[in-house]
């Protein structure tokens, strides 16, 4: 899949499950994906997807019990992070791995101001002393574009608006020069005139620092702003990747395909009634040995019910989770 | 007034509502202000049709979708339902209106009580306003959740078995049950998938055809909005900014708010992101208890005036059928229809 550089982030067959009264619930089922430096990965899917739990996963944030991180490899600067001892791991999250989580009035501590938040991984991660500490935290403020910056530090979660506090989360994400970001619906929470905002920041961020960004979100609209390549999760699987602009010309899974067609856009035909997808997404309670979309997929065959497709390679970066060709129209011969 | 509305009659009229809620601080807890939510708005909803409600948090939508239905005792102004004045009504009275107006909430979590089986929580409107026998309110029941596509075997069910989706239908059948004409719909896809809302949607839309209903419908999702309403008015800080039918609005904003909301919208359309112009907007939106002087969008506005920061524009009519408050149509007065 990975063509020239080597990838910072290379996650390979990722498994975890979580153990609950009523059974196992496999939340992330193989997923493989690598990120190169510097791009933009989009990973979209709706809620129960595995999006979310996939990232916690490779960072080690899911508590254990309930979570149990099976199998899998996440290679990031030559070692394989669920491997690692906790100590190694610490220094890896929020030092060259930073995280935005989706709200930011609930991860970000109401009672400390949001200085001594944002100093805080540059005391722990970079050693810094107090007053450069300080100093660099103000810079940070500045380069999220939020005014004022010197009295700012001083002030409480409370006291910044929603979109400020999500800048001041992306503040302290970006605090250690991280290699990757991680975003989990990082304007999700906000209005759309405040996440225009927050996009235009994190493109200019990228321009000027060069991380390398895992964007997860439900709205296909943002990642067709912002990604350089997507990655659609259904069930705890990938089902689909693609670089951006081929997913969305040329989508080949048809949940991908369905998805598109559901939601309403503000240009173009307005379509007099919604395509739906019927019936609702799966809960995982058994180990996939069938294509968790095959019960709302219009294409499924037989196939679908006894085999998980595996991600078949289309070319061009492109690969599709589907027994179904749509380029033929017919069953992939694999 | 001017409308492309089915049969041009306005079934709800809102003229000049407001609905300020009094801040108490201090010791004494004396009053010592109050949030303007909604501050002066005028609409008219046409019998049949859908009028869509769009705005940020924070804006006065869902206040001013409550307040027409008389959930709070309104500050000042007159709200008209079916030709009935409900704007001073007691709230004693009202209960004999309910039956006309019903509301469909954003979280299907939270307003469904979770100790009633799906049953009883629709057969709870016909208890208090009809007079029906238990057969006769077993069979309503019954259609009404056949019409709105939930399994009639599932009636002794408490609302948890139910999906996210599952549980907007049993709130849309409590809305129904006792016929009403006018539903307010708060929200009512937001906290859902994407593939579940389009569900959702498309069965408001069957009900409205099959029931003759008219929808005010709030919501911040201005794609969604564009789908489902006949004419869209556009709230900012309290006060509507804009009002005008859906294709008018979408193809041509003409208050700059509605501008930047709309080129704010992301497009799943990636071939679309290099030629969309979009208007980033500065800054936050103002507090609605101490909302700037002028016009309340004047503070972030990109086509700020000099008078815009000292006299509140006028709501009119600047062209037929489209409303809005704006002092750059200021000059188009003669012209307008």
């Amino acid at each position: 899949m990975p063509d020239g550089a080597l990838p910072v982030l290379d996650v390979r067959d990722l498994k975890t499950v979580f153990k609950t009264r009523a059974g196992e619930v496999h939340a992330v089922n193989d997923v493989s994906f690598a990120l190169k430096p510097g791009e933009l990965l989009g990973v979209v899917g709706e809620s129960g997807s595995g999006k979310s739990v996939t990232m916690m996963s490779l960072l080690g944030l899911l508590p254990s019990p309930p979570a149990d991180v099976r199998g899998g490899t996440v290679t990031f600067g030559g070692n394989d992070l669920l491997k690692v001892d906790a100590e190694t791991l610490r220094a890896v999250r929020g030092g060259k791995i930073g995280f935005v989580f989706q709200d930011p009035m609930t991860s970000l501590n109401p009672v400390f101001n949001v200085g001594v938040q944002i100093m805080e991984p540059l005391r722990k991660h970079m050693g810094l002393n107090k007053r450069d500490a300080a100093k660099r935290a103000q810079e940070l403020l500045e380069l999220v574009g939020i005014p004022d910056a010197q009295r700012r530090l001083k002030d409480y979660p409370h006291q910044f608006s929603g979109g400020m506090r999500q800048r001041v989360m992306i503040a302290i994400a970006l605090a250690c020069d991280p290699q990757v970001l991680i975003a989990d619906e990082p304007t999700t929470a906000l209005d759309v005139t405040i996440q225009a905002q927050i996009l235009e920041l994190m493109k200019e961020l990228r321009s000027k620092l060069g991380m390398a960004v895992i964007w997860i979100t439900h709205d296909l609209g943002v990642i067709a702003g912002i990604a350089d390549r997507v990655m659609v999760m259904y069930g705890g699987q990938v089902v689909e990747h693609a670089p951006v602009k081929e997913l969305f010309r040329n989508p080949q899974h048809p949940y991908t395909r369905a998805l598109l067609k559901t939601i309403p856009t503000i240009h173009g035909e307005r379509d007099a009634r919604l395509t739906i997808i019927e019936g609702q997404p799966p809960i995982m309670m058994d180990a996939p040995s069938a294509c968790p979309f095959r019960d709302r997929c219009d294409v499924a065959f037989d196939r679908c019910e006894r085999e998980n497709p595996p991600r078949y390679d289309l070319g061009h970066g492109h690969d599709a989770a589907c027994f179904f060709d749509a380029r033929t129209g017919g069953p992939r011969n694999a | 007034m001017l409308d492309i509305g089915k049969d041009n009659q306005p079934l709800v009229s809102v003229r000049d509502l407001k609905m300020h809620f009094p801040i108490y601080a201090g010791l004494l807890r004396r009053r010592v202000g109050e949030v303007k939510a909604v501050d002066g708005v005028s609409f008219d909803v046409m019998e049949g049709e859908t009028l869509g409600l769009v705005g940020e948090s924070g804006c006065g939508k869902s206040t001013c979708g409550r307040a027409v239905l008389r959930l709070y005792d309104i500050t000042a102004g007159s709200i008209t339902i079916d030709d009935r004045e409900i704007g001073d009504t007691p709230q004693g009275q009202l209960r004999e209106m309910r039956p006309t107006m019903q509301m469909v909430f954003q979280d299907p979590q939270a307003s469904l009580n979770p100790r009633m089986t799906v049953e009883a929580i629709i057969k709870e409107p016909l208890d208090e306003h009809t007079s029906l026998t238990d057969a006769e309110k077993r069979e309503k029941v019954g259609e009404l959740m056949d019409a709105v596509g939930l399994n009639r075997k599932f009636a002794k069910r408490y609302p948890h078995a139910f999906s996210g989706g599952q549980r907007q239908r049993i709130g849309i059948a409590r809305a129904l049950a006792l016929n009403p004409k006018f539903i307010v719909c708060d929200e009512p896809i937001a906290a859902l998938d994407v593939s579940i809302q389009a569900q959702v949607v498309n069965l408001l839309e069957d009900l409205q055809e099959q029931f003759g209903l008219t929808y005010l419908f709030i919501s911040h999702d201005l794609s969604m909005v564009r789908h489902i309403a006949t004419r869209v008015a556009v709230m900012y800080l309290g006060k509507i900014v804009e009002l005008a039918p859906r294709e008018a609005l979408y193809a041509e904003p003409l208050h700059p708010y509605t501008q930047a909301l709309l080129s704010a919208v992301p497009e799943p359309d990636p071939s679309l992101e290099d030629k969309v112009e979009r208007i980033i907007l500065q800054g936050d939106v103002p507090s609605p208890s101490n909302p700037p002087q002028g016009c309340n969008f004047c503070t972030r506005c990109p086509a700020v005036m000099d008078i815009c920061k000292v006299e509140e524009p006028d709501y009119r009519e600047v062209r037929p059928g489209r409303y809005t408050a704006c002092h750059l149509y200021n000059d188009n007065n003669d012209t307008a229809g």
